[in-house]
């Protein structure tokens, strides 16, 4: 049975009707045009389709949009602060820690996630982070240093040397 | 079936993907057959389109010279926007294509944007694969690019009454003595732009990479921005307006055919169109998640037929018992001496059989394609590898001329070979025609996984000989079934064959990252592993003692010393083994080394130390990036991947059940980039996959003393690797 739904996204308030049950992830894509949570998996294995609720790191494929209303949601398109953006995406760019790019937003929101926890995280605690998302194109080492470049280690240099 | 290896892509095609038929056969719709063609005539049969609009060059039907207009438009903003049928799938191309260009035409990379991959607009440089983008679209666009610059100074003397050799272009304006200036935008706009823009793109010299200023650097990712801001399109993010949500119902097992079903309580309910034509059934509706609900609907009613079909407990049985035999395909490469004696009369010998398991490329982004009508012309945005092969498609399956087809591959989440097919679109566009509105279309992941081709299995026999003084006397080597890419063994030997045997592939197989040169790199570096031992030679010495000079054994050379392989070879302790592997593939040439422990049964890569050289490089960044990704990709495929089947059901069609690497499956990797700027530039998004698990196989051997002959590896009494 649908009902009424109030959702609080990046900041801005959305009346959506529509069934309970219904994945919050399609109601962001097909209902409010926010393409940047993507579907990879619907069964919680891949990431890809994470936002933040209330700042921590949701998967919103299998999240009914029911048990999203009223509580703040951040999807990607509303990290950045106008053209500044987020440390986070600022490292992942910084880092080309992307290939085809269609995994990073999950990447980047799981990461803002762990580090709002305040303090340096240690490698183990990022790898355990970031290994729940998949990226196809394998972009992990430069996704480890992204991450530990936001959390403001010594990012991992790429170990690479142009010879003649 | 020859393929001719000049082809864009049709020499690194295997040979499946050319057997294919349409997925479906859909009723001919006479209502728009007749507005296409006028009352009283009936279209029978589709034009052959694709021989027709292949233009550029870079397709396999006549060359024709290309115009500057058809390559370049100049925008009033200044810009250059630059077309090509290529796709970026994430392996770089638009970045590297861009830099071309701009190398070309002496212009800032911000001057210039990509109009990628859409059939109406771009001229056809064939579809993307086989690496070609870097050797063939690179030069091409680059080429082009000079003459257009050329045209652009000329057109900038003319209007000063100077001659071309005194205009400069500085700050992406053409400048004269110093004080006469012009932007592009108003040399676009001179009354005869168009006729000089009407010129040949092609025959303009090219520029050596040691005068590159921009190509050589590495230029950021072009769309990064728009990547972590989540601003980036994908197929599945297109919307039109009106848009709906399509979905399409699949058979419980590969083979299964539909006998009944009843649409009506799927017709009934608000706002769905259901569809049922031939063997398609498929529904669209406002939302995915009504398509999905009316979709089970109509699932609680089908009646499906299931013959006999194939479980995985045969696979390596059914590819032999089926092989064509009498060498088939591409059978009896590089046959030197006579092998078969040769082996009898070797001092020492090695049998050895190597499986391959079916794999799934499974691109984060599942195939997806949104589909438009539009006065009876056909509009499909979707994700695919080859735009013009899916247009030729999708005319096939409507009817259609091709000219009444578009195409369009906005930037799409991954390929790896696997999206060399348009099944999506032919979905979307027969949903969208049945509801007279736009419809989207996206694959679930468990679809990609059964639906979707897989990278071939495979059965490989080595049989192998040395002589008295442990040199290589015969190689003999037959690939079943997984194909024919870097088939022939660089190693010097005598006597020598290798030979491919075509099987009937129990699943539906097609192009992957470098194709086969995976599995027969993999069964000839741990045979030779294999023979060192038998010849007591180090195996690093016995690679080299057999290897020609050139760049084969360069890499080899290059990895040794930048993993410091002697010392390490003599510092390994108990349960730690190194090992090494090289191979080419397209032109570009791999060595890889691994060090893993293995402890109670369970394996672990501790660090992989990887060279590649691929000749000039034209972006180091992004080339890092291809070669890291190559190489934990390559870790699943040694590791863990497999496709599980039973009677026709895919077992393990989804990511909870079928692993792929993760950011903790990574080892330390040590990737040293051998630039070559003497040497043209090839692709380099396939080949660094190849050489990773043999030097991982190889080193397993080292530390536990088991020789691993399957991909993916398995520890006796242990199933996976962690
Ligand atoms: S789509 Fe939600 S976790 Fe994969
Ligand atoms: S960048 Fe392609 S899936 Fe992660």
């Amino acid at each position: 049975m649908e009902r009424e739904h109030r959702l609080l996204v990046n900041g801005r308030e959305h009346r959506v009707t529509t069934d309970p049950d219904r994945p919050l992830l399609d109601v962001l894509r097909e209902d409010l045009e926010l393409s940047g949570a993507r579907y990879g998996c619907g069964e919680g294995e891949c990431g890809a389709c994470t936002v933040l609720i209330e700042g921590r790191a949701t998967r919103t494929c299998i999240t009914p949009v029911s048990d999203a209303q009223a509580r703040a949601i951040t999807t990607i398109e509303g990290l950045a602060q106008g053209d500044t953006l987020h440390p986070v995406q600022q490292a992942f760019l910084d880092e080309q820690a992307l290939q085809c790019g269609y995994c990073i937003p999950g990447q980047i929101l799981r990461a803002v996630d762990l580090l709002s926890a305040g303090g340096p995280p240690s490698r183990e605690s990022i790898v355990a982070a970031m290994s729940e998302h998949i990226c196809r194109c394998c972009n992990y080492p430069r996704i480890l240093a992204a991450v530990e470049h936001a959390a403001g280690l010594a990012p991992a240099t790429p170990q690479t040397g142009a010879e003649s | 079936m020859t393929l001719d290896p000049d082809a864009a892509d049709g020499g690194e095609l295997e040979r499946y993907e050319l057997r294919e038929r349409l997925p479906y056969r859909f009723q001919p719709n006479r209502r728009q057959a007749v507005q296409l063609l006028g009352a009283g005539m009936m279209l029978a049969v589709s034009v052959p389109v694709a021989a027709q609009q292949r233009r550029g060059g870079g397709g396999r039907g006549p060359q024709r010279a290309e115009r500057l207009s058809e390559r370049f438009h100049i925008g009033t903003d200044n810009i250059v926007t630059v077309l090509t049928s290529k796709v970026e799938v994430g392996q770089g191309s638009r970045t590297q294509l861009t830099q071309a260009a701009a190398e070309g035409l002496r212009l800032p990379p911000e001057q210039i944007r990509l109009v990628m991959a859409d059939t109406e607009l771009c001229p056809d440089d064939g579809g993307t694969a086989g690496s070609r983008t870097t050797p063939a679209n690179v030069p091409r666009i680059r080429a082009a690019a000079v003459a257009a610059r050329q045209a652009l100074l000329e057109l900038a003397a003319a209007r000063w009454n100077v001659p071309p050799e005194q205009v400069r272009l500085a700050d992406g304006q053409f400048v004269a003595h110093g004080d006469q200036r012009v932007t592009l935008g108003e040399l676009a706009s001179d009354a005869d732009f168009a006729e000089r823009w009407s010129r040949e793109a092609g025959g303009g010299p090219d520029i050596a990479a040691s005068e590159w200023t921009v190509l050589g650097t590495t230029l950021p990712n072009v769309k990064g921005r728009d990547s972590v801001t989540g601003a980036a399109t994908f197929p599945s993010d297109v919307r039109r307006p009106g848009m709906l949500y399509g979905v399409v119902l699949r058979g419980p097992s590969l083979a299964a055919r539909l006998q009944a079903i009843d649409l009506a309580p799927a017709e009934a309910m608000e706002g769905v169109t259901v569809v049922r034509d031939g063997d398609f059934v498929g529904c669209a509706a406002t939302t995915s998640w009504r398509a999905r609900q009316a979709l089970d609907a109509l699932a609680a009613t089908a009646r499906w037929e299931e013959p006999e079909q194939p479980s995985v407990a045969t696979l390596f049985d059914d590819l032999k018992r089926t092989a064509e035999g009498g060498g088939g395909g591409r059978g009896g490469r590089d046959a030197r001496g006579n092998p078969d004696s040769a082996f009898q009369q070797a001092a020492k010998r090695l049998e050895a059989e190597y499986t391959i398991a079916y794999i799934q490329h499974a691109p984060m982004e599942p195939r997806a394609a949104v589909a438009e009508w539009t006065d009876g012309k056909l509009t499909v945005w979707t994700g695919s590898q080859q735009p013009s092969r899916v247009r030729d498609q999708l005319a096939e399956a409507f009817r259609l001329r091709g000219d009444r087809v578009r195409v369009i591959v906005p930037d799409a989440g991954g390929g790896f070979g696997g999206k060399h097919s348009g099944e999506q679109a032919i979905e979307a566009a027969r949903l969208a025609q049945a509801a007279g509105r736009p419809v989207s279309l996206r694959w679930t992941r468990e679809e990609e996984f059964t639906w979707a081709y897989f990278r071939p299995a495979g059965v490989i026999e080595v049989r192998a000989g040395l002589n008295a003084d442990g040199g290589l006397l015969t190689w003999d080597f037959t690939n079943y079934n997984s194909g024919g890419s870097a088939l022939e063994s660089s190693y010097l030997s005598e006597h020598s064959r290798a030979r491919v045997q075509n099987s009937q592939s129990p699943l539906r197989q097609g192009s992957y990252r470098a194709l086969a040169s995976t599995a027969n790199t993999f069964a000839r570096e741990c045979a030779i592993d294999e023979l060192a031992g038998l010849a007591g030679a180090d195996p690093l010495e016995f690679r080299l003692r057999h290897l020609p000079d050139g760049r084969q054994k360069d890499i080899l050379s290059a990895v040794a010393r930048k993993f410091d392989w002697h010392s390490k070879v003599r510092s390994q302790t108990d349960g730690r083994g190194v090992g090494i592997a090289c191979g080419t593939e397209k032109g570009s040439y791999v060595a890889s080394c691994a060090e893993v422990e293995e402890r109670d049964g369970e394996l672990r890569v501790l660090s992989v130390t990887t060279s590649y050289e691929c000749g000039a490089i034209q972006n180091p960044g992004n080339l890092l990036n291809q070669v890291e990704g190559s190489l934990v990709m390559g870790l699943g495929g040694a590791l863990f991947e497999e496709i599980l089947y039973e009677r026709g059901r895919i077992l393990n069609g989804r990511f909870s059940e079928y692993r792929v690497p993760r950011i903790s499956d990574v080892p330390e990797l040590i990737v040293d980039l051998v630039n070559r700027p003497d040497l043209p530039s090839v692709g380099a998004g396939e080949t660094p996959i190849i050489a990773i698990a043999p030097a991982i196989a190889n080193a397993v051997f080292q530390a536990s003393g088991e020789r691993l002959r399957s991909l993916p590896m398995k520890l006796s009494g242990q199933r996976t690797a962690t």
